[in-house]
């Protein structure tokens, strides 16, 4: 288990990190959240003992992580960076060794790896030749290939093409299979809902919402309401306990203060003609985060 | 441990494969081979063809004698009575069938006068060869006619018996401080040439990993402690190959062109081979101690820039320490017993360059020694130390060139980190 406690980052007068607290059972996919400059590297960086919290702990199975645990834990740093003159053989045996592995072992794994990101022909290219997405392949090679019982993603899907994205989705699925506890940071909030069970949403370096995805979407209790119709359905917008609204291309989508609101905006439409479409969803990521976090993100 | 085996592997396997280091390598090889063997090399383009000179003899008698002793010089100079006109004489010379045109005349009193034509005046040793010989002729000639024999005029010309003994017993001789004084140089000039090219390699390498960013990934499976002084290490094996290689080719060289020549090689020419072997070990220490020094220093400078292309800008000071270090022992070498000397010789990146050469030159008792070895590695620590947390600064640190504040940002940010700097 990931355990920060009462953490506090402060730069000299400027605080990065501000009384996180967080949990993260193994087995686990975390996503953290935040706007740009919200404390998410910062936080990274912390658990990974590159920065100490000015106050706080940090603990991974209730031990302190130090450089006799980086064995355990593996690293996608938002920076990508890799040798540029080094083939991708030369740099995944180095990067291996460093996290303590044995030449036989990063090979095996290192073919393993290629072989499922379709990437075998690079093997003995320099990195400086390959394209970006193909960088980042190798990149999240080199954060993977020790086995890691932590791994820590930031940005993992940022730059990539859609069919790059699920490539490396599935790659952080079946990782959490094998037991890894994986925290991860994205702009995108749906690759976020998609991955994560539990979540915290940073900005400013405070925790502002954190939790279950489900519950955190729950007790947001803003709900969506989407009407399709035949006849025109602006008039909804003045229903009592809309908060907001957007007419899409054949409708109109509103948020709602709570579920009742949309019991009576049921029997506002019913009986004006045939309805289309009526229909009561959760309440986005985004529409939270927004919420949340106050600024319009991405 | 492991792991710093890890990088200092790595640093010396992607330097030792690099196009530079075989370049410069190879082509310092060559040039031992080239230099050492230059004589055999010249011979190789034919012997010189002896240059002739005219003679137009106006006193009768002097060219038999300049024959006489131009051959008892052994010069490689034939000297040929010329029996056509001056101005046939200075055309021969322009046409180059002559190296040039000799006219010996008289003067009132009867001494022989010269005087020498030739298209240009610039075969220098062609002409102090003539020159000296008829000096010789002509002081040969005044004193038969004083009446003096060739014995009388030999003890004229005896020089004087002057000799240097030192009467403390562990005083240098005269040929030992020569010898030292080669050593001297030959340290130094191996500093100079370590710390350009290993220092400006470290702190590259450092540089390098910055730029691409690998440095986050780096330090998050290594401490920075740990990496820089597997970076060092890895750069100082490559010096100590270079160094064999260098040292095998010399070797091999002089070898060479004493089968070739089958004269004395230039080391037993200059005495090499006898010098103690207390101070070649001095030498090896000193050099070792300054090299560590110089990389701490050049790894930290290293971490405190972000692009390769800064490497230079810093560069320039430290070459500025070693070439002061090198006038300083260019004084010392006339004034080994200056005081100044001897307080330089206790600034830590003097002491490699200037403690060789009092060890050397005096008989410094052996607390000094031990006192500058002993300064030299405290310094060595205090620079790993303050690089190391530097380093640590330094790595997560962006942006601008290398100035005091960064170095104070870089000290302050890691001091904050101090807890993690003591775990290797």
């Amino acid at each position: 288990m990931l355990q920060i406690k009462d953490v506090r980052k402060q730069f000299g007068t400027f605080t990065a990190v501000d009384g996180l607290n967080l949990e993260i059972p193994r087995g686990e996919i975390f996503g953290l959240l935040g706007a740009n400059g919200a404390g998410k590297t910062t936080t990274f960086r912390m658990i990974l003992g590159l920065l100490t919290p000015t106050q706080g702990t940090i603990t991974w199975d209730h031990k302190e992580i130090s450089y006799q645990t980086s064995d355990l834990v593996g690293y996608l740093p938002e920076e990508r960076g890799l040798y540029p003159k080094l083939t991708v053989k030369e740099q995944l045996i180095y990067l291996g060794q460093l996290r303590g592995m044995s030449r036989s072992l990063i090979q095996e794994q290192t073919d393993k790896w290629l072989k499922r990101f379709g990437a075998e022909e690079y093997l003995n290219k320099k990195v400086e030749s390959l394209s970006k997405g193909n960088q980042q392949k190798i990149q999240f090679i080199a954060a993977v290939i020790h086995r890691p019982e932590l791994l820590i993603l930031d940005e993992p899907f940022s730059g990539l093409d859609p069919v790059n994205v699920e490539l490396l989705k599935n790659a952080v699925h079946e990782l959490k299979k094998e037991g890894t506890t994986i925290v991860f940071s994205s702009h995108r909030m749906e690759h976020v809902e998609e991955l994560c069970q539990h979540l915290c949403i940073m900005h400013r370096g405070k925790s502002v919402v954190q939790g279950n995805l489900k519950e955190i979407k729950r007790s947001f209790g803003k709900k969506n309401v989407l009407v399709k119709a035949d006849f025109d359905l602006t008039y909804l917008k003045d229903t009592n306990g809309v908060l907001k609204h957007r007419m899409t291309a054949d409708g109109i989508s509103l948020q709602v203060e709570r579920e009742e609101v949309a019991h009576s905006l049921f029997q506002a439409v019913q009986s004006k003609g045939f309805v289309r479409k009526f229909e009561l969803e959760e309440p986005s990521l985004n529409d939270i985060f927004i919420e949340k976090v106050g600024v319009v993100h991405e | 441990m492991s792991k710093f085996i890890t990088v200092m592997m790595h640093t010396y396997r992607s330097k030792i494969k690099s196009k530079p280091f075989l370049i410069t390598t190879l082509i310092t090889i060559a040039l031992l081979f080239v230099v050492t063997n230059m004589n055999e090399i010249t011979k190789m383009f034919g012997e010189e063809e002896a240059s002739k000179v005219g003679v137009i003899d106006k006193t009768g008698n002097t060219l038999p004698a300049l024959q006489a002793q131009l051959e008892q010089a052994g010069d490689d100079l034939k000297a040929e009575a010329y029996t056509k006109s001056e101005g046939d004489a200075e055309k021969a010379v322009i046409d180059g069938k002559l190296d040039g045109l000799l006219i010996l005349d008289k003067d009132a009193s009867g001494i022989v006068t010269a005087v020498y034509k030739a298209e240009d005046v610039t075969q220098q040793s062609l002409i102090t060869d003539i020159e000296m010989a008829l000096q010789h002729i002509k002081n040969k000639s005044a004193a038969e006619s004083i009446g003096l024999n060739q014995e009388q005029l030999a003890a004229i010309y005896l020089p004087v018996s002057f000799e240097k003994e030192s009467l403390s017993t562990t005083a240098k001789s005269e040929e030992e401080a020569e010898q030292v004084y080669i050593l001297v140089y030959v340290v130094l000039f191996f500093m100079y040439m370590s710390v350009m090219m290993y220092g400006s390699m470290i702190a590259v390498e450092v540089a390098t990993e910055k730029s691409s960013r690998v440095m986050e990934i780096l330090i998050s499976s290594v401490s920075p402690v740990t990496q820089m002084f597997g970076k060092i290490f890895g750069i100082v094996l490559i010096a100590l190959t270079q160094l064999v290689l260098f040292i095998g080719g010399g070797f091999a060289a002089v070898k060479l062109n004493e089968n070739l020549s089958g004269s004395e090689s230039i080391i037993q020419e200059l005495k090499l081979n006898e010098i103690p072997i207390s101070l070649m070990v001095y030498a090896l220490v000193f050099f070792i101690l300054g090299f560590f020094l110089y990389a701490t220093l050049f790894a930290m400078m290293g971490s405190l820039i972000s692009r390769v292309e800064e490497v230079n800008n810093l560069m320039t000071p430290v070459v500025i320490v070693i070439v002061a270090a090198f006038m300083i022992a260019m004084y010392g070498r006339e004034n080994p017993e200056s005081g100044f000397v001897a307080a330089a010789s206790y600034f830590p990146l003097f002491t490699p360059m200037l403690m060789l050469l009092r060890v050397g030159m005096l008989s410094l008792p052996v607390w000094e020694v031990a006192l500058g070895i002993g300064v030299l590695i405290a310094a060595i620590g205090l620079f790993a130390v303050i690089g190391a947390r530097v380093y640590r600064g330094g790595v997560l640190m962006y942006g601008n060139a290398p100035s005091l504040k960064l170095f104070k940002q870089a000290l302050l940010l890691s001091k904050q980190e101090k807890k993690n700097t003591t775990e290797l």
